[in-house]
């Protein structure tokens, strides 16, 4: 049987299952030559603000067990720059390009939308919902549920390409969100956003990054990944959800695959290693050949329930 | 920009620091004074990023052809890891990143300063100073004795060294900061290159812009990548028109910068003024000499 990389979420093609995650090729401006961007399925961009943010003070990242912690704040050249100057060089180099949506009302991610959904290049959009909300004091979009979807609502019926929801794994009912999501419009679901996270230096009695709560990413984060995919999923089995937390490997790539995800993102992985992508995408080929799917699509979702055992003493 | 698979020449403790050499032509060849190089992690560890090293020495020719040597405090994970390495062991490197230091034109009088591991790439400018014509002068402190890196080949490669140690253990008692003064006015520096910690670079950069003295400064910052992705390393860095400041990437724009151009208040995480413009009297070193 021949196997092929390509996956179709409901008419959104990507040549392989693996696309970068957002915030770790920054907006595809000076992506050093070390990472191959045509061996991606597609690059998701660092959230875009319309205009552009410094970002937060430094220190900016702390190393935790098997994870990395970040609060970079969203620093970006602005929605207008990144039309007019890196998306050339991402559509130049022939990679898809999922535009991540970020703002501080709701004003805001409508003009970054309206700004970049009818760029050629751009495929589809996803909407970061975890940055800080000015109309009500700084709390994360994410924390009220209808304000999330508002706010995803509003990206989703302007936009002219498929919106997804990046979603942390936290919120009250992931499952319930996930579904007004769908309601309001968006075309499918990113799952997880970065986990909140702290990281305390004990000597000197401090935070180890200047805004002491941040995003965990890495594999520390993975089983937290696939649970909220796995979730979602089965209670969505029809809306595309790309799996993202954690993936470093092939293996790692095919669980999620396993667990319900249409496709994946790779992020802390990519800091660390700037190919890992083509590795992952060698790894998904060698499991569909070795268990026998023509496709990651035929895959999906897969994972069986473990039998439970009955009646041991 | 190279990824390379080196190989490990040389791994040796040098007082209280851990050096390594690795065979990495690609890289010694186009590697300069202030660059650095990243190292990756074994799999399996519960520390995922690559670890951050500037260079100490690079050979282009003779014996040691095509090989570079980095030095490290062997505390933490990942150093410690490191420092078990042993030669003919294979290491990722990724190599050479960021902005090296610029030699002066028609200045001839340069002064290095350095604290602690900082000095490992001093060693390495001073030489390439040196084969440029220039007068090399070296001051070098560290908390004590033990952690003074190399002072005998600071004397051999500099025309006058002083070294400060915060116990009094060796040279003059104290920090850099305390004898710069004096170590300026002995030696007639016409440049200062200084690498150390942030509260040091500031008090070396008020020192620098008050004389009107030009300096570069290789500034250490948390760095999660290394190659520009990630934008965590960044050093607020007022721009050349004066017109604001940028939040620069010190893994590509960096890690040199002219100190007169950082904002300290801003990057020290001090009360954050919002500055459109550098202050009035903001001693702005436009252009580098020559």
């Amino acid at each position: 049987m021949r196997s092929n990389l390509g996956v179709d979420l409901h008419g959104l093609r990507f040549p392989q299952p693996v696309l970068s995650a957002s915030g770790c090729l920054a907006t595809g401006h000076d992506v050093p030559a070390l990472v191959d961007l045509r061996k991606l399925g597609g690059v998701v961009t660092r959230s875009l603000t319309f205009g552009p943010s410094k970002g937060w003070a430094t220190p900016r990242s702390a190393e935790t067990p098997s994870g990395l912690l970040t609060a970079v704040g969203l620093q970006n050249p602005g929605a207008l720059a990144f039309v007019d100057e890196d998306l050339p060089r991402l559509v130049k180099a022939g990679v898809p390009v999922v535009a991540s949506v970020a703002g501080a009302s709701l004003g805001e991610y409508v003009n970054v939308a309206s700004t970049v959904h009818l760029k050629p290049g751009v495929v589809a959009l996803e909407v970061c919902v975890s940055c800080p909300d000015d109309e009500r004091a700084g709390e994360p979009f994410y924390a009220r549920p209808e304000r999330l979807t508002e706010i995803v609502g509003a990206v989703a019926r302007l936009s002219r390409v498929p919106v997804f929801a990046k979603l942390p794994p936290l919120l009250p009912g992931l499952v319930e969100t996930a579904q007004a999501c769908v309601r309001a419009g968006a075309f499918g679901l990113t799952l997880i956003d970065a986990v909140p996270a702290l990281a305390v230096d004990s000597q000197r009695l401090r935070t180890r990054t200047a805004t002491p709560v941040g995003g965990l990413s890495g594999p520390a984060i993975k089983p937290v990944a696939l649970a909220a995919v796995y979730q979602v999923s089965r209670a969505l089995p029809d809306v595309p959800v790309m799996g993202v937390g954690g993936i470093a490997t092939g293996e790692d790539a095919v669980e999620f695959l396993l667990a319900g995800a249409w496709a994946v993102q790779v992020g802390t992985a990519l800091l660390v290693d700037p190919s890992v992508h083509v590795e992952i995408a060698e790894g998904i080929m060698r499991y569909l050949k070795e268990k026998g799917f023509a496709s990651p699509d035929e895959m999906r979702g897969r994972v069986r329930v473990r039998d439970a055992k009955i009646g041991s003493p | 920009m190279r990824r390379v698979r080196a190989e490990v020449l040389n791994a040796k403790r040098v007082g209280a620091y851990h050096s390594i050499t690795i065979v990495a032509p690609e890289v010694a060849e186009r590697v300069r004074p202030g660059q650095f190089v990243s190292v990756a992690m074994p799999e399996g560890r519960t520390f995922l990023l690559r670890r951050h090293f500037s260079i100490h020495q690079a050979s282009r020719r003779g014996g040691w052809a095509g090989t570079l040597e980095f030095v490290f405090d062997p505390r933490g994970p990942g150093s410690s890891w490191l420092a078990e390495v042993k030669a003919h062991q294979f290491l990722d490197v990724i190599g050479p990143l960021g902005k090296a230091f610029a030699y002066p034109a028609k200045l001839t009088t340069c002064l290095l300063v350095a604290e602690g591991h900082g000095s490992a790439p001093m060693y390495f400018l001073g030489q390439e100073l040196r084969a440029r014509g220039k007068r090399v002068d070296m001051l070098v402190g560290a908390e004590t004795q033990e952690l003074v890196f190399k002072p005998i080949e600071a004397k051999r490669l500099a025309q006058t060294i002083v070294i400060t140690t915060e116990d009094g253990s060796l040279g003059e008692t104290g920090g850099v900061i305390d004898v710069l003064p004096q170590v300026v006015e002995s030696t007639g520096a016409q440049v200062i290159y200084a690498a150390t910690g942030r509260q040091t670079l500031r008090r070396i950069s008020e020192f620098c812009a008050e004389r009107r003295i030009p300096s570069q400064v290789a500034v250490e910052e948390e760095m999660a990548c290394g190659i520009g992705l990630c934008f965590t390393c960044t050093v607020p860095v007022i721009r050349k028109d004066g017109s604001g400041y940028d939040n620069l990437r010190a893994c590509i724009d960096g890690p040199v910068f002219n100190p007169a151009r950082i904002l300290w208040d801003r990057w020290m995480g001090e009360e954050p003024r919002m500055v459109a413009t550098p202050p009035e009297g903001f001693p702005v070193v436009k252009t580098w000499p020559g």
